[in-house]
């Protein structure tokens, strides 16, 4: 029931906004329309909001008392951190693989060796979130804070990392605020594996004047994963 | 082996202006049952807290199964079995998964897992609800199968927090045959707070807490013997002509309630005859009773635990009720 729900969202997204825009919509290139380009996008979203899960759950333990067993059972805490982490990241990356099987409805054609390289790219992606969800949900006490949290942190995120939109020619302000958000360099990439990742493509990001090749920007969300697994593992230790 | 299981020296835990905890100090000996009584806010839970590594004192030290709570938390928390005051179970699994994360977790060897597990449930009479959610569960089982997790991994010392809280008072004896049972074959420690009369004199030494300091610490029995006298309960039908009938003739103070009125005398079996004869102003009604742990606590702190008692039955079930709607 939680996994329909999980993907209602992003399907919805896919089919009206992809559908409704796709033929008003100028071609982006040669051979991509909207719902094309919005594709790796709307897989992009459905991670992210599903890795967020790690950290509603550790506020829900809480919430309901069972975090106090977690907390005071000899098992080191960081390993707890990270067990949340990686859990919400296999459903994330369940949830992602769904969306996938609907690649040739849009018009998306997928090899397989794309689909192996998605996997592990999903995975990071929801890993580096997950974590950053666990390290706020260590430091927020109850649900209706971290719902509220959420909304404020993750709709910005998704809307600022080009899921609905192209990042060039975006105005100074956005085009810094979407280079600031770790989201973007995630669905820049999934986007590079689905439409192609050629130096000249239309979707890639130029940071300080350097194009991200598909391999910088892989490098950039690793960073701020292992950054956030870290601080995640370390913030769940100390608290109490 | 140490003679002591549980040592707190000169313990002090603050929250900002607040000390919850004021410089205590005591030890608890292998096997005894160690009572925490006291009002709420007097810092039971907050102790229990630091002995079990969820909290860290501000200063002063505690050593459990002669590990320190700060240096050596993983063996400290190895060493106890915990029933909070609040719910902490998983409602989204059933009582079975519950015990068996919990073995997982304690590092309960796979081979006598599935025995202890089923031996913990069948003490608890819970066996045959062990496949259903624990949210299915009332409020009394939920109690039973927090206590059999609590020993499924065989703790030195057992953690009680308020382990009957807003029970009804057959769970109420049910769980505590299981606690002497549970002192009696495997010779667990058990450390309670409670603020039930009745339950703290089922414990071997008592420490009577208020406002974060140790009042006092003795047997049930001996605290007892603080106040020494028996207690003379009387109706009148003039309260007022009454207590100044028992200032003159027996030069003592009476308390006056809503009950009437209460005094102290020494020796209230040979008193009461006498005073049924002889006293003046008409008797509707008369008790005598020998000292209890709440006489105790009214002597040294000048204050009744009781009449929290109702209240926090209801605060306890609002509690329930207001994360079950939550959900």
């Amino acid at each position: 029931m939680r996994m329909i729900g999980a993907i209602f969202l992003p399907l919805l997204f896919l089919f009206v906004f992809g559908s409704g825009l796709s033929s008003r919509m100028a071609m982006l290139s040669p051979e991509v329309n909207f719902a094309q380009f919005m594709f790796p996008g709307i897989i992009g979203m459905t991670v992210l909001m599903s890795s967020f899960m790690a950290g509603v759950s550790v506020v829900w333990d809480r919430e309901f008392g069972f975090l106090k067993e977690v907390l005071v059972a000899p098992i080191s805490r960081a390993s707890v951190a990270a067990g949340k982490t990686l859990g919400a990241a296999t459903v994330a990356l369940i949830q992602g693989t769904v969306i996938l099987l609907f690649a040739p409805l849009i018009g998306v054609s997928l090899s397989p060796w794309t689909v192996l390289g998605l996997l592990p790219l999903m995975f990071l992606l929801a890993t580096a979130m997950g974590s950053f969800g666990v390290l706020l949900a260590t430091r927020i006490r109850t649900i209706e804070a971290f719902q509220a949290v959420m909304q404020i942190l993750m709709f910005p995120m998704i809307f600022l990392s080009g899921v609905f939109f192209p990042l060039q020619g975006v105005p100074t302000w956005m085009s810094i605020v979407t280079k600031l958000n770790p989201a973007t360099y995630g669905i820049t990439t999934i986007r590079q594996v689905i439409l192609g990742a050629s130096p000249d493509s239309p979707f890639g990001i130029t940071l300080l004047g350097h194009t991200m090749s598909l391999w910088n920007n892989v490098a950039v969300l690793a960073v701020f994963g292992a950054i956030m697994i870290l601080a995640a593992m370390r913030s769940f230790s100390t608290q109490d | 082996m140490n003679d002591y299981i549980i040592k707190v020296e000169n313990l002090v835990k603050r929250f900002g202006q607040l000390v919850a905890v004021d410089n205590i100090s005591f030890t608890v000996a292998p096997g005894e049952i160690f009572g925490f009584l006291g009002p709420n806010g007097a810092g039971k839970t907050t102790t229990i807290n630091i002995l079990c590594t969820l909290s860290k004192p501000t200063s002063g030290q505690a050593m459990v199964n002669g590990f320190d709570v700060v240096r050596q938390q993983r063996q400290v928390r190895q060493s106890i079995g915990l029933v909070f005051q609040d719910p902490s179970l998983d409602e989204r699994l059933t009582g079975l998964q519950n015990l068996h994360f919990h073995a997982l977790a304690y590092h309960v060897p796979a081979s006598v897992r599935k025995q202890r597990i089923e031996q913990v449930l069948r003490m608890m009479e819970l066996w045959d609800k062990r496949h259903s959610g624990v949210r299915t569960y009332s409020g009394g089982m939920k109690r039973r199968l927090e206590l059999a997790r609590g020993l499924l991994h065989y703790p030195k010392v057992l953690f009680l927090d308020e382990p009957t809280l807003g029970l009804d008072p057959q769970t109420r004896n049910r769980i505590w045959e299981y606690i002497l049972e549970l002192r009696q074959s495997e010779g667990t420690t058990i450390f309670l707070t409670t603020h039930y009369m009745d339950e703290a004199n089922k414990a071997d030494r008592i420490a009577i807490i208020d406002y974060g300091k140790l009042v006092a610490m003795d047997t049930p029995e001996r605290l007892k013997k603080i106040v020494g006298k028996d207690i003379i309960s009387v109706k009148t039908d003039d309260d007022e002509k009454a207590a100044e009938e028992i200032r003159l003739r027996y030069q003592t103070e009476a308390r006056r309630d809503s009950n009437g009125l209460t005094f102290e005398v020494s020796s209230g079996e040979k008193f009461l005859p006498a005073f049924i004869k002889e006293f003046d102003t008409k008797i509707l009604s008369v008790s005598l009773r020998s000292p209890s742990l709440d006489d105790v606590f009214l002597k040294l702190t000048g204050r009744a635990i009781r009449e929290e008692e109702t209240s926090d039955v209801f605060k306890a079930m609002a509690r329930q009720r207001g994360r079950r709607m939550r959900r």
